[in-house]
């Protein structure tokens, strides 16, 4: 018993430092991205095109990651992609999870017509296809950073909302919420002290799920060209890149889809490692 | 005079049927009362209605809830809640969920005395301490910084039991606080109730269904079947001789009264169709009045 949890905790252990790890040298790449980048990510060279990376015959040397076609250093690229890539998780994950878990604990807790408001919302709001929705919203206010952020939050927040309320009418049937009402708190009160600190690991895993997927949908906006139309490099348009001329030069397109992969993994593995420490009965 | 008198409750589904019919009873100070019944004859509504946590899809028709002089149900919300805040506490049936899981002991005993009635936090704290002592926890500092699943049933519900008598409360309403523990635990946790009522001289409202459970605590006993008290008497009269067939069946069938588990009588259909009658009679008489 003692070792099954012992066992258990070390290896949720190694997955939040090993996660948690990699998203910190993520963050470090994109803020010190233009004091540790081996090249200029935008510089080209047509002689130093499709070099391959540092460990093939016929590498450069200071390419580590080898060039894509137009002689562009693949490292440095990842390491600016990840600004672009950091940017839209933190900010499309906090506002999706401020917004849908917000109402989702509103709705869940208060009931009554608050409820009734939301949770109708949030049907009428899923009988759009949400994806069309705000693709159609990016064709409108053209592509950027913001709309990929509102096309984000759109897509999402029902989520948020329809988990957080489930949760949070689940804990508001309890005893101790009942104690607490005996005893004098307001609904405020017991929502913010009683209730949310035992919706908080739910949320938690949904927000880092989240983040985790507004890089991929930036890598796949970027994919299709809707992303940012500049020539900052995102890892969804090396990818892009990279596919045209994977049999010539893999490289170019496997390194930042591992990067993608990588990232993707380590934001949902946080969040899953984060719940265990959260969450005081498995602790 | 009583501390609380319940006057012709009824309480019934918003849009449904009555679950409480004209239920009157009191609660002297210092006195514990019993309320006996099946399940789901509405022992619990009665304690949920005097505490003012009736669930939403229910509503209070008739009837008045007076406590310490005062009719709670004709006092503005926020007035009400403040004074049942002061005066009134809970014991839940299932110490499992009736401490919040993802807080440490000490700050839900206190938090009720420091944020509610006001106490400095220092005084609230060893208030807590001197309580845990006194519902026979051993090291109540260590306890009040653990975690609810770190500690066995029967002691959360020692905690409940402490935190109910915190704020030095007039009323208790105990919903089942035995049904959820082992048997050998429920006397434990029975006699501290007991032990803790006497030394405080709390008021009782004891929900539960046995019978035998009532013998040993409560004076006075409400019997209930579907909403309607079909009996109150003081629990020496009941046991030497229950008023109403009902109750005589319900005492015939809890096993600490009769000789061997083969004489068990289940509630013959007989007494189950009169005091169906007096159900019908009585919503008729609501209806009427
Ligand atoms: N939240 C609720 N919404 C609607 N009806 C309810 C609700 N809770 C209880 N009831 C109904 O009210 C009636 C009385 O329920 P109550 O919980 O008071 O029974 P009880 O006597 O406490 O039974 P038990 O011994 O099982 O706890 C039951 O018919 C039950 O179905
Ligand atoms: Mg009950």
């Amino acid at each position: 018993m003692l070792d099954g949890r012992g066992s258990v905790k070390r290896r949720a252990g190694a997955r939040l430092w090993l996660s948690a790890g990699w998203l910190a040298v993520l963050v470090l790449a994109a803020l010190l991205a233009p004091w540790i980048t081996p090249k200029d990510p935008l510089a080209q060279d047509l002689f130093l095109g499709r070099l391959p990376p540092f460990w093939e015959t016929g590498a450069e040397p200071g390419y580590y990651l080898g060039t894509d076609s137009l002689g562009r250093d693949v490292l440095s690229r990842i390491l600016y992609g990840a600004r672009l890539a950091l940017i839209v998780a933190l900010v499309a994950g906090s506002i999706t999870c401020l917004l849908g878990a917000g109402l989702g604990l509103l709705a869940g807790f208060l009931r009554g017509w608050v409820d009734v408001l939301i949770s109708r919302f949030i049907d009428i709001w899923m009988a759009f296809p949400p994806v069309l929705f705000s693709i159609l919203l990016i064709a409108v206010i053209g592509p950027g950073l913001g709309s990929i952020i509102l096309a984000i939050v759109i897509i999402d927040w029902t989520r948020f909302a329809r988990v957080v309320r489930a949760e949070a009418m689940a804990q508001g049937a309890m005893d101790y919420v009942a104690s607490a009402r005996v005893a004098g708190r307001g609904r405020l009160g017991i929502m913010l002290r009683e209730i949310l600190p035992n919706v908080l690991p739910t949320i938690v895993v949904l927000l880092t799920l989240e983040m985790g997927i507004a890089v991929i949908v930036e890598a796949i906006l970027s994919f299709v060209n809707l992303s940012i139309s500049t020539d900052d490099p995102t890892w969804g348009g090396m990818i892009a890149e990279g596919r045209a001329a994977v049999y010539q030069a893999w490289w170019v397109l496997v390194f930042p889809l591992i990067t993608l992969f990588l990232t993707v993994l380590s934001f949902s593995q946080l969040g899953e490692g984060l719940k265990d420490r959260f969450d005081p009965v498995l602790r | 005079m009583s501390y609380l008198e319940i006057d012709r409750l009824s309480v019934r589904l918003r849009g449904g049927g009555p679950l409480l019919r004209q239920v009157s009873l009191t609660v002297a100070a210092g006195e514990v009362r019993g309320l006996v019944g099946e399940s789901g004859a509405g022992k619990s509504m009665i304690g949920k209605a005097v505490l003012g946590i009736l669930p939403r899809s229910t509503e209070i028709t008739a009837g008045r809830i007076v406590l310490d002089g005062v009719d709670l149900l004709t006092l503005p919300p926020a007035e009400r809640r403040r004074r049942i805040g002061a005066t009134c506490a809970l014991i839940p049936q299932d110490p499992l969920t009736a401490l919040n899981p993802s807080r440490r002991i000490g700050p839900q005993i206190t938090d009720r005395l420091v944020d509610i009635l006001g106490w400095p936090r220092v005084r609230a704290e060893a208030r807590a301490r001197e309580l845990l002592a006194e519902v026979y926890i051993p090291d109540p500092e260590r306890v009040m910084r653990s975690y609810p699943h770190e500690l066995s049933g029967g002691m959360r519900q020692r905690i409940l039991i402490a935190s109910a008598f915190a704020a030095e409360p007039k009323l208790i309403v105990a919903d089942e606080p035995t049904t959820a523990l082992d048997v050998t635990v429920q006397k434990q946790i029975l006699k501290l109730i007991k032990e803790m009522q006497e030394r405080h001289g709390t008021a009782l409202l004891f929900v539960t269904h046995d019978l035998g459970v009532v013998s040993k605590v409560c004076q006075s006993l409400s019997v209930l079947y579907a909403g309607l008290v079909v009996e109150d008497c003081a629990v020496r009269d009941f046991f030497r001789a229950p008023g109403h067939a009902y109750s005589a069946a319900l005492l015939a069938a809890t096993p600490k009264y009769t000789d061997a588990v083969a004489s068990l009588t289940p509630v013959p259909d007989t007494v189950i169709a009169a005091v169906r009658a007096e159900v019908a009679a009585a919503d008729r008489r609501m209806s009427h009045g």
